[in-house]
Order: structure tokens, then C-alpha cells, then sequence
């Protein structure tokens, strides 16, 4: 059979251990059986592995920072784009989305397809609005409040318990013991990643993830419920196993058919000794753990770049429960001039 | 062989794992021209640094604040808050444009009338207005905005000594949702004291209530936040209408909108973050059309925005008077443009560009400004070309209050220009000589002869 | 003083050091000023050939020339001359 030729831009090449899903969606896009796909890596800095990764990477290019504006990054886009002729752009990262949301518009008329949620979506399941989509949705959710100013820490006992997290808008979450504890954590944070800083009640138990795929018309087109087991000092799961839980699920099809979920996402939750859910989190986006979906029987990457060029895409209803995913990492050797190129270019 | 242009050495390490942006086409873009006038010239002609204004950016952003809202709301006026900039050619650029002035002291009072606005297109805002400002206003029919009690009852109090019917508003302050919470002026909605100010007034013969007035904060970024002020509003309203049945004339949601500016500390850009005209409409009129008003007596929208329409038309042009090196190794670059004209630079990290072409050739520079004073710090960090002495750089978002709260310090406040819309520049307002302080200064007979 | 001999300097403008396992970035006059230097050319030679190819003038060169030199020290990329 004929595979279909197709060039795939990917960023979060960073597959260090807090990782950047890149890696594994390229791998699971080489794999497919439907493409045969160019990678176009996109990287942010000059030691994220998956630029020297020269099997399943073709080409890397540094974009700008978003919080260069998108100006600078259509700029670089439109550089890129007249060399490479991009089909598909797979963002990977939290805090580059908001930016490529609101230039999705001018990069079709460039001819490059993306799959994310609306700005709706983008909202509604953010941090500081998780109460609200907890309530508006029946999902129990962690007591949680937006903090803008350290003065409100001490007031905090009333409401939480401590351990508490601290939380950044985008990235970042300390757990805090006490008052003290979260006054560091919101320094920390808010200096790197602004205000508001999510103060959210700790809950004790196991954690469950989910990856999934919506359609945008409600349809969930593949989900894969994951027990987390192995986690590392950064809170990253480093073993995780594929489960049969039909509640997950469940959960999982109810959020994607009633928001209408239009691309990748993955939830977090915290289940508790008596058996409840607790949504912690809801990423917009494929989350790094995505191989044990390919492994498990749903190649959701491919899935999602059909879907970004509008080819018909068959939902998946099975996977194979009891896969697991164990994390390793691995030593390249790579010579100095291939990191002199990409450092003085800004491609290799 | 003609020579190639200079740029200075530099070395910069790789830091791994830091952001590195060699090698990338270049962050920023120079801005030669504004407007099609070239920055080589406006400052080889009106001196440097100089203050410069597009007619056109305020007009076309007028008109685009405009269409927002008259295609979703059948009753619109906007009125020019003077406090954000006014200059005499500015106010009368939007009072071309039918702009009302919208004004917080007697001096901006003064400032509309002598601009030949009717006192009936005044609304008088502010916490302290005196009696002899009260007067004249009432007198002029201008709508008068009540902060408190002790100006409603002085009101009243004019009102009988003049026999006539003032028209008044209240302004309401209310909680929605964001942080912090301006209850500072006016009554609050939550606790009743608005509630009870306006049945005051509705009950006293000598006071009409003709409208709401809200102003929820400044440089917002939720247009969320003003539904729920737009809400809170059209509810006092409908309170109204059943207990009086009396409809108010209009409903006054201030101002507030961010403009393009990034404040510090923020992650994006303001440019992609700031919430459009389109957005904030869609939030206010959405309340009042889907609130319980009798649609047949829709009041009156006011809108008071003024950063947001004259930012982005504003520019300070500067020149670099020195590079230096800091004992840390960090580049240092001295503009002639302080904090004493640009205020904003407090709270904003202000976009930046160079206004010649360079190479992409960057270093990390603190920008600073030219008075001896440490806080004149215009930029902390920021990504720059090689810039030499005598290269000059513009300084982009300075519409808004650097006109107005800028301050005669060390140095004199250089002149205002105006583009208008064939490209030509007018100077609006003129450069300070000494004399233009000295001349209010006078010295006591005893302190006029010393010997050295 | 000149550059110290293990460091490698390629015309892309990327020096790499070796000892240290550092590496940095050059723009092109930089890397101009770093061969004349290592083709044993002193300040003042240096000086002469910048000022003929590039608008610019003595007393700008000289400070950004010192400046320049200064940043290398500080990064351990010279040694001083026996």
C-alpha cells in the first residue's frame, strides 16, 4: 500500500526527565501505517535531544519564545515554511498553545493545519477556572483559589489543610506544608511564570492519567486510561500501565462529548482511598506519556493529524489492557559541530 | 570601495539550556518610518528625544472601538477621558470624531470648554470636585458623576441656591471577580450603598437621576469582568424601572480596556493577550441586552475608554548617548529618554526597536535613561542590536498618561508632535525653555545679590 | 596577549574552548578582530585595517576594541604573550 506522503511539524524535542511529548509523537507518527511522514522538529533550545535525533527527526528549526510575541513567530514560521512546506503542526508545549491558537487563523492561509482546542475549550479547563468546569461539568474538582498577592497566604488556614500545592499558570506545582513553605512557592513561581498563583487543597491517593482524542464534533476518538507507577522526583510518571477502568472512561467520553474537545488532551487525577476521583488538572494537549496509546493499539498522533487534514478517521473502542510504558534514557554521542550548527544557524 | 557599516565585536556564550537566540532571524523589527515620515527626520527637525502622535492610529482605532460597539448595541457615545492625554489637538481629534469629554477635574473642565465642547457633552467625574466647580457645571447642564455623600448633598445644596435640576449619575463600585477591587470610589453595589444613593436621589425634587456609572479598574484584561459590571448595572436599572418606573437615560461603563502594552511580569506579550474591542463589547452589550431593561427603553451606552484608543498612537523617539559596560559583565546602553517623561516605563516593559536596520547580532541590554537618579531604568532586560552612539530607537505604547503625568525633572520636556493623515507633522505642543519654569518662580528681595 | 592556542575558531563565528568544554559566539567583525590578533597584528595594525573596510572612527574602534578584549580575558580565551 501506497502510504501518504505528509510533513509533520512537532515541537517539545526535550526529552529530558520532565519530558516534552515530541519524541514520542514523532515515533508514533514514523510508525504509522497511513503516513509516511517528514519530521520538521521545532525546538526552543540547543540541547533538547530530539534535535540530534537524526532517524525520526529530518530537520530541526529554532522558533522564538512565545513570549516574543507572535509576531516573531509567524515571522520564523513563514522563513520555515517557505523551505519546508509544512502539512500538520503538532504543538506540544502548555504555554506556546495560547500563541498558536490565535495565529491558527493566519497559518492556514500558509497552508499549515493544526488540531487544538478553541479558546473556549483553552479556558474553561484552565487551572484558575477548574472549580467552575468541576461544577458546570460534575466532576469533583480539589477545593482550589487564585492568589495574587503574598498578603493572602496567612489567610489561607481557614479554607485549606495543609499539605497544600502551589501552583503557576502554566507550569510548576510545590507542595507546601505550611504558610512559610508556600510564601517561597509563589516567589518561586510567580516569578517565572507571572500571577495568578493556584493555591489547591492536597489530596491523598493514587494518581490515574488519561489521554484522549477529540473530534470537535463530541466524538471521543481514542482514550487510554493509565495507572502512574513509577513517579519521579519531578512528578513524572517513569513506568505507567494501561487499565481497564470503566469509570475513566466514561468520565472521559462524558467531558469530551459535552465541551466538544477538539484535539489531544490528557486528565489528571487523584483517586482516593474511598474510591473517588478527583480531577487535578486538564492538559490541552498530548501529554509525554503518548507511546503507551500506540502500544496499547491507538495511534492517536496519526489519528489526530487525519484529522487536522480532514482524512476520515475510524474511532478507536479497544486498546490492550496491561501494556506498560518504562521510561529509560540513553546516551547519545553527538560531535561538537552538529551543536555548533544548530547554535549558530538556529537549524540543523 | 565604499566602506560597510560598523557593528562592534561581540562574543556571547552559549549558555545551555538558557534561551538562545543566535542564529534567529531578529526578535524585533526597526521602525524607520511612522506613518510614512522618517525618524531620521522628525528628530533632525524637532530634536531628540520627542514625542510623536499618528492622527490616523487615533482615528482608525476610534473608528474600529466604534464599529465594535455599534454593530451589537443600538445606542453608543463615547466620551475622551482627558486625564489619559489632553493635549488641546488630541481632545479635538476625537471631538472630530464625536466624542462627549469626559473629565475629574476643573482644570480638564476648563481645558473642554476652552476646547468649545458644550457643557451639555461634559461628564464630570472624580472624588473632588469643588463648589465653584459643582456651579459652573451645573450651570453649563454637564452631567455630574457623584462619588459620595458629601458631594451629593453639596449638590443639592447648589442646586436649590441656583434653582435648577441638576442631572447626576452615580458611580458604582462592585465586585467582579477581579483583583484588586477598586471600592475606593463611589457607592458599592454588594452592600446597598449604591441602592440607597440612588433612592435618595430619585426621592429628592431637586436632583434627576439620569444615568449608572461603573469604572472597574485599569489596564484589564478579562472582558469578563465588565459583563458582570454591565450585569450589576442593567439590575439597579431594572430596580428602577419597577419601583419608579422611571428609565434611566444611559449607563456609563468607563473605561479600563488594556491596550498592546506588556505589563512586567507578564509571560506573553500584551500585543497577544490584551483582549480586543470586539471581545469587551461582546461582554458589556451581551449583558445589556440579554438583562431585563424594557428593550424599548435601551439606555444610553458611554464608554470612557482612553489608554486603549491612544496608545498605540503614541511614540517617543530617543537617541542612545552611551554604551557601557556593568561590573557584571552586562551591557548597559544610556538613552536620552527618562522616566521623568515616561512614567508608564513603572509599570510596562515597553516595546523597544532600533530605528535603523541592523544586523541580527544581539546582546542582552538594560536600557537606562539619562538623569542621575538610579531609578531611571527604561528597560531591565531586553534583547537588542548592537546600537552605537547617536543610533536612535522608538520607544512604541506611550500614548496613554506619559502626556499627562510626565514630569518637569533635571531636564525639560522635549515637544510633542502630531502626524496628521497626509503625512505631515505638526508641532503640538512646544519644547520647555527655562523660562517656561523659572518664570513662575520668584525670589524674596533679601535672597537676590551672594558673592563667591 | 594573544588567543590561546587550543581554541577553536570556525567562520560560522563559533569558538569552542576545549580545556573548559565552553563554548561561544562570535559576530563577524568579532571574528575578523580574533584572526588578526592571532596573526600576531597588534592594536594599533588591528585598528588600521577595521577603519579602511568599516565606517567607523579611532576613538569608537579603540573603546569597543578594548571592550571586546576585556570580555575574552573575562571568559579565559587569552593568554599574555612571553
Amino acid at each position: 500500500m501506497n502510504k501518504k506522503k505528509i510533513t509533520v511539524a512537532v515541537t517539545g524535542l526535550n526529552a529530558v526527565d520532565n519530558p516534552g511529548p515530541g519524541v514520542p509523537v514523532i515515533r508514533a507518527l514514523k510508525e504509522s501505517e497511513y503516513f509516511d511522514a517528514r519530521i520538521i522538529g521545532f525546538s526552543y533550545e540547543s540541547l533538547e535531544p530530539g534535535i540530534y535525533m537524526h532517524d525520526i527527526v529530518d530537520k530541526t528549526y529554532q522558533i522564538p519564545y512565545p513570549s516574543a510575541g507572535t509576531e516573531s513567530l509567524l515571522q520564523r514560521l513563514e522563513y520555515i515554511n517557505d523551505i519546508e512546506h509544512i502539512d500538520v503542526l503538532i504543538p506540544n508545549f502548555d504555554a506556546e498553545l495560547y500563541s498558536f491558537m490565535k495565529i491558527e487563523d493566519t497559518m492556514k492561509t500558509m497552508g499549515i493545519k493544526m488540531f487544538l482546542p478553541t479558546f473556549e475549550q483553552f479556558e474553561e479547563r484552565h487551572k484558575v477556572n477548574l472549580a467552575t468546569f468541576g461544577k458546570k461539568y460534575d466532576i469533583k474538582v480539589p477545593y482550589d483559589r487564585a492568589i495574587f498577592s503574598t498578603s493572602e497566604i496567612f489567610g489561607l488556614t481557614g479554607d485549606f489543610t495543609y499539605p497544600v500545592v502551589v501552583k503557576g499558570k502554566y507550569y510548576d506545582a510545590s507542595i507546601a506544608y505550611n504558610p512559610e513553605q508556600v510564601l517561597t512557592y509563589f516567589n518561586k513561581i510567580s516569578s517565572k511564570w507571572g500571577l495568578p498563583i493556584i493555591i489547591q487543597q492536597f489530596i491523598y491517593g493514587s494518581e490515574y492519567n488519561v489521554i484522549a482524542l477529540g473530534d470537535g464534533e463530541g466524538n471521543t476518538i481514542g482514550a487510554v486510561p493509565m495507572r502512574k507507577q513509577f513517579i519521579t522526583d519531578k512528578g513524572k510518571a517513569w513506568a505507567g500501565i494501561a487499565i481497564d477502568d470503566k469509570e475513566l472512561l466514561k468520565m472521559t467520553h462524558d467531558i469530551i462529548g459535552k465541551t466538544k474537545w477538539r484535539g489531544g488532551m490528557e486528565l489528571e487525577l487523584m483517586k482516593t482511598a474511598d474510591n473517588e476521583y478527583y480531577m487535578l488538572e486538564i492538559n490541552p494537549r498530548i501529554p509525554a506519556w503518548v507511546y503507551l496509546a500506540v502500544g496499547a493499539g491507538q495511534n492517536l498522533p496519526e489519528a489526530l493529524v487525519k484529522l487536522a487534514i480532514g482524512d476520515e478517521v475510524k474511532p478507536y473502542t479497544e486498546f490492550k489492557v496491561g501494556k506498560m510504558f518504562i521510561r529509560y534514557s540513553w546516551d547519545m554521542i553527538v560531535d561538537i559541530s552538529e551543536f555548533e550548527h544548530i547554535s549558530t544557524f538556529g537549524e540543523f | 570601495m565604499e566602506k560597510l557599516r560598523y557593528e562592534r565585536p561581540i562574543i556571547k556564550k552559549l549558555e545551555t539550556g538558557m534561551p538562545n537566540k543566535f542564529g534567529m532571524r531578529t526578535e524585533y523589527t526597526p521602525m524607520t518610518h511612522i506613518d510614512g515620515v522618517a525618524v531620521k527626520e522628525l528628530i533632525k527637525e524637532y530634536g531628540s528625544p520627542l514625542f510623536v502622535l499618528s492622527e490616523k492610529t487615533m482615528r482608525n482605532t476610534l473608528k474600529s472601538a466604534k464599529q465594535a460597539f455599534t454593530t451589537r448595541y443600538p445606542k453608543v457615545q463615547f466620551a475622551w477621558s482627558y486625564k489619559t492625554n489632553y493635549l488641546d489637538a488630541v481632545c479635538n481629534v476625537f471631538h472630530q470624531e464625536g466624542s462627549w469629554a469626559e473629565v475629574v477635574s476643573g482644570f480638564e473642565y476648563q481645558k473642554a470648554l476652552d476646547n468649545h465642547v458644550p457643557g451639555n457633552k461634559i461628564i464630570f467625574n472624580g472624588p473632588d470636585k469643588s463648589d465653584s466647580d459643582l456651579k459652573r457645571a451645573i450651570s453649563n447642564d454637564s452631567y455630574i458623576h457623584i462619588d459620595h455623600l458629601e458631594e451629593l448633598y453639596s449638590v443639592i445644596s447648589i442646586a436649590k441656591e441656583l434653582n435648577k435640576k441638576p442631572r447626576v449619575s452615580i458611580r458604582v463600585n462592585m465586585d467582579t471577580g477581579i483583583y484588586p477591587m477598586w471600592d475606593r470610589f463611589g457607592f458599592n453595589y454588594e452592600n446597598g450603598q449604591a441602592w440607597d444613593a440612588i433612592n435618595k436621589i430619585m426621592l429628592s425634587e431637586h436632583l434627576e437621576l439620569v444615568g449608572l456609572h461603573s469604572h472597574i479598574g485599569t489596564f484589564m484584561l478579562s472582558a469578563n469582568a465588565y459583563a458582570v459590571a454591565a450585569f450589576k448595572l442593567a439590575d439597579l436599572t431594572v430596580n428602577i424601572q419597577r419601583k419608579y418606573d422611571y428609565h434611566l437615560k444611559y449607563l456609563d461603563l468607563g473605561g479600563g480596556f488594556a491596550s498592546k502594552n506588556t505589563l512586567k511580569g507578564s509571560f506573553l506579550p500584551g500585543a497577544d493577550i490584551s483582549p480586543t474591542f470586539n471581545d469587551f463589547a461582546e461582554a458589556i452589550t451581551g449583558s445589556l441586552i440579554n438583562s431585563e431593561i424594557d428593550p424599548h427603553h435601551l439606555p444610553v451606552l458611554i464608554l470612557e475608554t482612553g489608554r486603549a484608543l491612544i496608545d498605540e498612537a503614541g511614540f517617543l523617539l530617543g537617541s542612545v548617548v552611551a554604551n557601557k559596560r556593568l561590573s557584571t559583565g552586562k551591557r548597559a546602553t544610556i538613552i536620552d529618554v527618562g522616566v521623568n517623561i515616561m512614567f508608564t516605563s513603572f509599570w510596562y516593559e515597553h516595546k523597544l526597536t532600533p530605528a535603523q536596520e541592523f544586523t541580527h547580532y544581539t546582546e542582552d541590554t538594560i536600557v537606562y535613561g539619562p538623569l542621575c537618579m538610579n531609578i531611571d531604568v527604561i528597560r531591565e532586560n531586553v534583547n537588542l542590536p548592537l546600537l552605537n552612539k547617536g543610533d536612535q530607537v522608538v520607544i512604541h505604547y506611550v500614548g496613554a498618561y506619559n502626556m499627562t503625568q510626565w514630569m518637569q525633572f533635571i531636564t525639560l520636556r522635549p515637544k510633542v508632535v502630531m502626524i496628521d493623515l497626509k503625512g505631515k507633522s505638526h508641532i503640538i505642543r512646544d519644547n520647555e525653555t527655562n523660562s517656561s519654569i523659572t518664570s513662575l518662580e520668584k525670589i524674596p528681595e533679601h535672597l537676590m545679590k551672594f558673592e563667591l | 596577549m594573544n588567543i590561546k592556542k587550543n581554541i577553536a575558531l570556525s567562520d560560522t563565528g563559533f569558538i569552542f574552548n576545549p580545556s573548559t568544554g565552553e563554548s561561544f559566539s562570535v559576530n563577524p567583525i568579532g571574528v575578523e578582530i580574533i584572526k588578526l590578533i592571532r596573526d600576531g597584528k597588534e592594536k594599533d595594525q588591528i585598528k588600521e585595517s577595521i577603519l579602511e573596510k568599516y565606517q567607523t572612527d579611532d576613538a569608537t574602534f579603540e573603546r569597543d576594541y578594548y571592550d571586546f578584549v576585556n570580555i575574552m580575558n573575562h571568559y579565559n580565551l587569552t593568554e599574555i604573550d612571553e
